[in-house]
């Protein structure tokens, strides 16, 4: 037996993206719900999938379930193509979908995302979807599942403020700076997953879809495009996202989300881009930034 | 002349329940009215019921039958069966009392004791201390006890700011228990003084006073009280 | 005073199964009264406190609330929503263990801030500042407004907790056993401290508490319960001085004289 025929052999052992039909219906109802009811976490039967909770079994079930042949899909973590978690996941849904696959946000029609949005803006027709770890923003202040529900059902949520009071009494400032809760549409109050604040105003009337599954938590949650997202503030403490003080190393890109990334052990440090797909870009057409030149040269 | 407060054929009993529920008649048919300007003395020997007879009239005895009418707020009204509300209210605006003893409360300052029926009644808190200091001076309260709580006060010292205290309002009603029990000589004559403006200003004052020379000079009529005690008619 | 109870209670009873919780219970609350609720454990005094705070749902009877619109109404017909929004607006539950009625994990400027959070104050100086003044009133220094309630004595922490639920000014609050498991001093503060607010303020209150002391000082008003029935009640210096129920007498003669 050839290695192709071996492969098909297998393939043939999956149904379609892995999910059965019956199980990626319900999950398309409840994305169906949550798309009706902006911010509104709508419970889901939470298949086992074939990695870890903590993985992005959540993203991953929402992924199989809106994927097509058609589809091309894009998977990042952290804002980068490369990274194990981003690798695998792209890998198994080539397995199972044998659906293309690429990192150019731009080309994608699905992206699976792990705590970032990409620095591009996304389209309409495009669909991004977060893993989430905790789904529910008010878990921290009040752990009673019973107690949370029922004041979402009542927008009770005085106590979100409470958080960030307590922030600003420990840090003079509001120092969440992930997972930053936001108010979606005058409504619910939605965990953004953590993905950094600099990402909250990216979700604010976004033209694409955003998705929100969460494996272990059994939720499923989502912001249909052209929808209100503000962050949470207060009066005196405006909501501010991060800056940075330098352009990103290699591309030179401003006003983009930064990662440090530490060069020896003599304090040598650098700030690229969090986002690899958009870094390259720039790369390619011709934007450098101080460390880029060198890194060339030693090539 | 106005007639503040009128009894009228009252009884008392206690039903002592842990000493199998025997029935203990206090006093019955009790009549007197006290007139505006006037002041009463309950008289008979200690233990005849004078005490109680004013705990009733103050509401802070529950009485049997009969009708204690109260003029209050311009209407009459009838304080054996009044509810707790009205009793406050009359309590708070005409029906003043000096007890025996001082209840105190944890932490209050001699001074806001004193000025507390004038803050309840809506006086500025400034101008109901000033009053209260006045008052307290007058008896001769050690001014460096004023800001203190009454607790730890000797016998006399609490009770002139207990005097003090029921002196203070305007109350057109004030029964006194033994307001000069444990005074001095000179303290007594200012009570007296202090009775003798109320008597002045048109206040119908109900008192049991032992101490003889100050009945005498404050009484105008003496009501005893062993013609309404049951024992009267046992002995 | 004026003219209409705030509350208006008719004949509630609470069953729990074939037990009584409490029953037939009626009586009026008038705006600035302190109603005391006196009687041994097990007598149906919380139970009734519940039913009263809508924290319990009565097996019969009625209560009734007069709204800040003067409106009255009834307290189960009332959505869940408003409910909740009245409890945290013009109500307060002070209960015996401060950390029911606290959360321990934020800071005691939190705390008293919440209420104002939740009725939409979005200005973090002026909420600071009136958590200041409510720690201040409560007598707990300003410079503890970031400690947690965690690091606060018992006193401290049901002061705390009184502050957190005056905040909004309410014009009803609910105390269960407020003084429990305190030391005497430390009762005698916030016996105290509860006295001058209710008077300053003008609350209505209705107390919970098997301590005679605790009654006679806070309320104008007592109901002694024993199960589950109203068996006296009045005026609260009357039902002491002059107790007329074999059960109240035998309430009034146990107090230990100092």
């Amino acid at each position: 037996m050839s290695t192709a025929d071996m492969s098909s052999a297998e393939l043939a052992t999956y149904n379609f993206a892995y999910l059965d039909e019956q199980t990626k219906r319900m999950i398309r109802r409840a994305i169906l719900k949550a798309i009706a009811i902006p911010g509104y976490q709508v419970p889901f039967a939470s298949r086992e999938m074939p990695m870890p909770y903590g993985w992005g079994t959540g993203g991953v079930q929402v992924t199989a379930a809106i994927l097509g042949p058609q589809d091309v899909l894009k998977v990042i973590d952290q804002g980068a193509d490369d990274t194990t978690n981003a690798v695998s996941i792209r890998a198994f849904f080539q397995k199972v979908a044998n659906v293309a696959v690429t990192t150019k946000t731009r080309e994608a029609t699905i992206i699976q995302t792990r705590h970032r949005i990409p620095e591009e803006k996304l389209t309409e027709g495009q669909t991004l979807v977060y893993q989430v770890p905790i789904p529910e923003p008010l878990r921290f202040l009040e752990p009673r599942e019973t107690e949370t529900r029922k004041m979402h059902a009542l927008e009770e949520y005085g106590l979100m403020h409470v958080k960030l009071y307590e922030d600003i009494a420990r840090n003079g400032h509001i120092a969440t700076t992930y997972a930053y809760p936001v108010k979606v549409e005058g409504r619910y109050v939605m965990d953004p997953s953590p993905t950094p604040k600099f990402d909250n105003p990216k979700m604010h009337m976004s033209e694409a879809l955003q998705l929100f599954g969460a494996g272990r938590e059994k939720r499923i949650y989502a912001v249909p495009p052209y929808t209100e997202v503000v962050s949470l503030d207060f009066e005196d403490h405006p909501f501010e996202i991060q800056s940075f003080d330098k352009p990103c190393a290699l591309c030179g890109a401003e006003n983009v989300y930064l990662d440090e990334v530490v060069l020896d052990d003599k304090g040598g440090r650098m700030f690229v881009c969090s986002d690899t797909d958009h870094c390259e870009d720039r790369c390619a057409h011709g934007h450098r930034g101080h460390l880029a030149y060198n890194k060339e040269a030693a090539e | 002349m106005a007639t503040p407060l009128v009894v009228s054929e009252v009884a008392k009993s206690f039903t002592m329940h842990l000493r199998d529920g025997i029935r203990l008649p206090v006093m019955s048919n009790v009549s007197f009215s006290v007139k505006a300007g006037e002041c009463v003395v309950l008289g008979g020997p200690s233990g005849i019921g004078k005490s109680s007879l004013l705990k009733m009239v103050y509401g802070n005895y529950a009485v049997d039958s009969g009708q204690i009418l109260i003029e209050h707020g311009g209407r009459l009204l009838d304080l054996a069966v009044a509810d707790p509300r009205t009793i406050l209210s009359v309590r708070r605006a005409t029906l003043g009392y000096v007890s025996q003893f001082l209840r105190t409360v944890p932490r209050v300052a001699a001074v806001d004791v004193v000025a507390e029926p004038l803050t309840a009644r809506g006086v500025d808190a400034a101008e109901a201390r000033e009053t209260a200091e006045a008052m307290l001076a007058r008896l001769n309260l050690p001014r460096e006890l004023w800001q203190l709580p009454p607790a730890t006060f000797s016998g006399g010292e609490q009770q002139r700011v207990n005097i003090a205290r029921g002196f203070i309002t305007d109350h057109r009603i004030l029964l006194l228990d033994e307001p000069t029990a444990s005074l001095d000589a000179k303290n007594r004559a200012v009570v007296v003084g202090m009775i003798e403006e109320k008597k002045a200003a048109g206040v119908a004052l109900l008192g049991i006073f032992h101490d003889e020379d100050v009945r005498e000079k404050v009484a105008d009529r003496i009501v005893d009280v062993s013609a309404f005690s049951p024992r009267k008619s046992a002995a | 005073m004026t003219d209409t109870p705030l509350l208006k209670v008719r004949d509630i009873s609470k069953f729990y199964g074939a037990r009584i919780g409490c029953q037939n219970v009626s009586f009026d609350l008038w705006p600035g009264e302190v109603l005391a609720i006196v009687g041994e454990s097990g007598s149906g005094k919380t139970t009734l406190l519940n039913c009263l705070a809508t924290r319990l749902m009565p097996t019969s009877g009625a209560v009734e609330y007069r709204m800040r619109d003067g409106e009255m109404r009834e307290l189960s017909r009332m959505s869940e929503a408003e409910r909740r929004f009245l409890m945290r607006t013009d109500w307060g539950f002070v209960h015996q263990n401060p950390a029911d009625g606290l959360r321990m994990a934020v800071s005691a400027g939190a705390n008293v801030g919440e209420r104002l959070m939740a009725v939409g104050d979005r200005h973090y100086g002026k909420i600071r500042e009136t958590a200041g003044d409510w720690l201040r009133r409560v007598e707990i220094s300003t410079d503890r407004i970031d400690d947690q309630p965690r690091a606060f004595s018992g006193g401290m922490r049901q002061r705390l907790q009184i502050a957190r639920n005056l905040v909004t000014a309410p014009r009803l609050i609910f105390m269960d056993e407020p003084t429990g498991g305190l030391d005497v001093s430390v009762q005698a503060r916030l016996l105290d401290l509860l006295r001058g607010l209710v008077q300053d303020l003008g609350l209505s209150a209705i107390i919970v508490t098997h301590d005679l002391a605790v009654a006679r000082l806070l309320s104008h008003r007592m109901m002694v319960m024993k199960d589950g029935l109203v068996i006296e009640q009045g005026l609260t210096d009357r039902v002491l001085d002059d107790p007329r129920e074999a059960y109240t007498q035998l309430l009034v003669s146990s107090i230990l004289q100092v």
